[in-house]
């Protein structure tokens, strides 16, 4: 029988799960593993975890509850990958990683080399999906009946310590609007003052390109590009960034792109709806002045 | 501690690759193929490993056609011990790949498995997170530092959220990131030196069934150039016409 299981990690997963569910057009229900949601599908199975166990700790057990279903599909993101593929490992189940399509229940898009090339694939159930949300136009989820459900880690990798969820900025993957920086933005006080600010200002997210993690001047979770995230905002502003293929395959499903940089022979100007050849720092705090709905 | 690293073939990744027009493959011709680069990153963490004193043997392995021989030749130029190279002529995919390294991994019986986090031509990350399942071994995706313990490693991976330190027992499968190390540069006549050193080839264990069949490959449409803009104030009225605001 074709029936369709979500897997999220919180409410926030759950959210980006009913254009992927309407696209597949199959029955489907939904995991929840931390959080609470009475929408997610006919049952929607809540484990109330307070903190997300590693992969290998709760995979065994989750290939058990999963089995009687054809599909399992995740969010796109590190953890899902984490987990998806040590599930299907042990099932020996077919995988696609960041499905950006759906041709029928067992042929998919999927991007590779950075999003350079587009694949056709076919698999046969039981096949786990990652997939993009932000390549599936956004549907409700049905309202269901919640089914409580205990998850018990087995031995396995022990987190030691662990980043939290910072409040106040809107998440990457599902911010209307990123301003992101390159290494131009010299060290991480600048970049915090010059990018955050716009993005405080216009209520969006900020992202970076690889070299201004690498050198410091951004965290990693904000690193945007075939590695980091792949974004899909309304309004990409890439400041000082010149447009590597690994970070264009990030941003390439970007309503508007704006780019900002110095060097008129940028390859980001390629890709770029406007563009503007000039100083990011003079540029940045005049949109932050002067842009439509821009709190100063 | 024997380590084993697989090592994948990858087309250059910093060359601009399109499909075949006939969408059967992707156009390779006249492109260089390398180590896939977090392969690379993975050897270099585990021939850091051996100077250190942590690390006894490092074996290299790769499944595909004779043409690796190139990459495994290099990495026993970067500081393997010893390279397998499992012959076959078929398509992979993760599935069939963790299935045969999981043969070659009971055979062998390393302490740790080292590789990338995922191969620059398909973009899976799969195989590791497979393989440690296979093998029911923990597992450590995303490293971007790690470190020996009595027995097992203390490792710091990166996250959606920003980073997370686990500890995981050996034997254990260990998928590595961009930040973990800056592979060494190596000479040519390192690569020379290294024609030395063993290479076994081998005929694969396992039936190499695919789960994922490619079907065909096409290039996505070209965002099309906009318009530039020469002052600020086109740029805001430029960016309001959008209405994305």
């Amino acid at each position: 029988m074709s029936r369709l299981l979500l897997i999220a990690f919180d409410e926030s997963d759950l959210n980006s799960c009913g254009g992927f569910a309407t696209a597949l057009g199959l029955p489907y229900d939904a995991l929840l593993l931390s959080g609470n949601s009475t929408v997610g599908g006919e049952k929607i199975f809540q484990a109330g975890l307070t903190a997300i166990p590693t992969a290998d700790t709760v995979a065994g057990l989750l290939a058990v509850f999963v089995h009687t279903y054809s599909h399992v599909a995740f969010v796109s993101s590190m953890r899902s990958k984490d987990l998806a593929a040590r599930i299907a490992g042990i099932l020996d189940a077919a995988m696609i990683t960041d499905a950006i399509g759906i041709e029928s229940p067992t042929t998919f898009l999927r991007p590779m080399v950075a999003g350079a090339v587009i694949a056709t694939v076919d698999a046969e159930p039981p096949v786990f999906i990652t997939f993009r949300p932000s390549n599936f136009a956004p549907a409700e989820l049905t309202a269901g009946t919640v089914v409580p459900m205990g998850i018990e880690p087995a031995p396995g990798s022990k987190v030691v310590k662990a980043s939290a969820k910072t409040a106040g900025r809107p998440d990457l993957s599902q911010a209307k609007i990123i301003v992101s920086g390159g290494k131009p933005l010299k060290d991480a006080a600048t970049f915090e003052t010059v990018l955050g600010g716009l993005a405080d200002a216009l209520g969006g997210a900020v992202g970076a390109t690889r070299a201004a993690v690498d050198t410091g001047i951004a965290p990693n979770e904000l690193q945007v590009g075939q590695t980091g995230k792949i974004v899909a905002p309304n309004l990409y502003i890439a400041a000082g960034i010149s447009g590597s293929t690994q970070h264009m395959a990030g941003i390439k499903d970007s309503k508007v792109i704006v780019a900002i940089n110095k060097d008129g022979d940028a390859p980001i100007f390629e890709v770029a709806d406007i563009g503007i050849v000039a100083d990011l720092f003079d540029v940045l705090p005049q949109l932050q002045a002067k842009l439509p709905g821009a709190r100063s | 501690m024997r380590i084993l690293i697989p090592i994948k073939r990858v087309v250059d990744p910093y060359a601009k690759v399109r499909a075949l027009p006939s969408g059967e493959g992707l156009d390779t011709a006249g492109l260089k193929f390398e180590i896939n680069p977090f392969d690379e990153i993975a050897l270099e963490e585990a021939v850091r490993m051996k100077e250190r004193g942590e690390a006894t043997e490092l074996i290299a392995i790769t499944i595909g056609g004779s043409e690796c021989e190139e990459q495994l030749r290099k990495s026993l130029a970067i500081g393997a011990d010893k390279a397998i190279l499992v012959e076959t002529t078929s398509a992979l995919d993760p599935s069939a790949v963790s299935t045969e390294l999981a043969a070659w991994a009971k055979e062998l019986q390393p302490d740790l498995i080292l590789m990338g986090k995922q191969g620059t031509e398909n973009d899976e990350n799969q195989t590791g997170q497979r393989l440690a399942a296979k093998l029911d071994w923990p597992q450590a995706t995303f490293a971007s530092k790690i470190e020996k313990l009595a027995s097992g490693f203390q490792v710091t991976r990166e996250t959606d959220l920003g980073e997370e330190v686990v500890e995981v027992a050996q034997p254990a499968v260990i998928t590595v990131d961009l930040r973990l190390n800056e592979p060494r540069y190596i000479a040519l006549p390192g690569i020379i030196k290294a024609r030395s050193k063993p290479l076994e080839r081998a005929t694969p264990k396992t039936a190499l069934t695919v789960k994922v069949k490619t079907r065909s490959y096409a290039n996505p449409p070209a965002r099309g150039a906009g318009i530039r803009v020469n002052s600020v104030d086109e740029l805001v009225a430029a960016i309001a016409a959008k209405g994305v605001l």
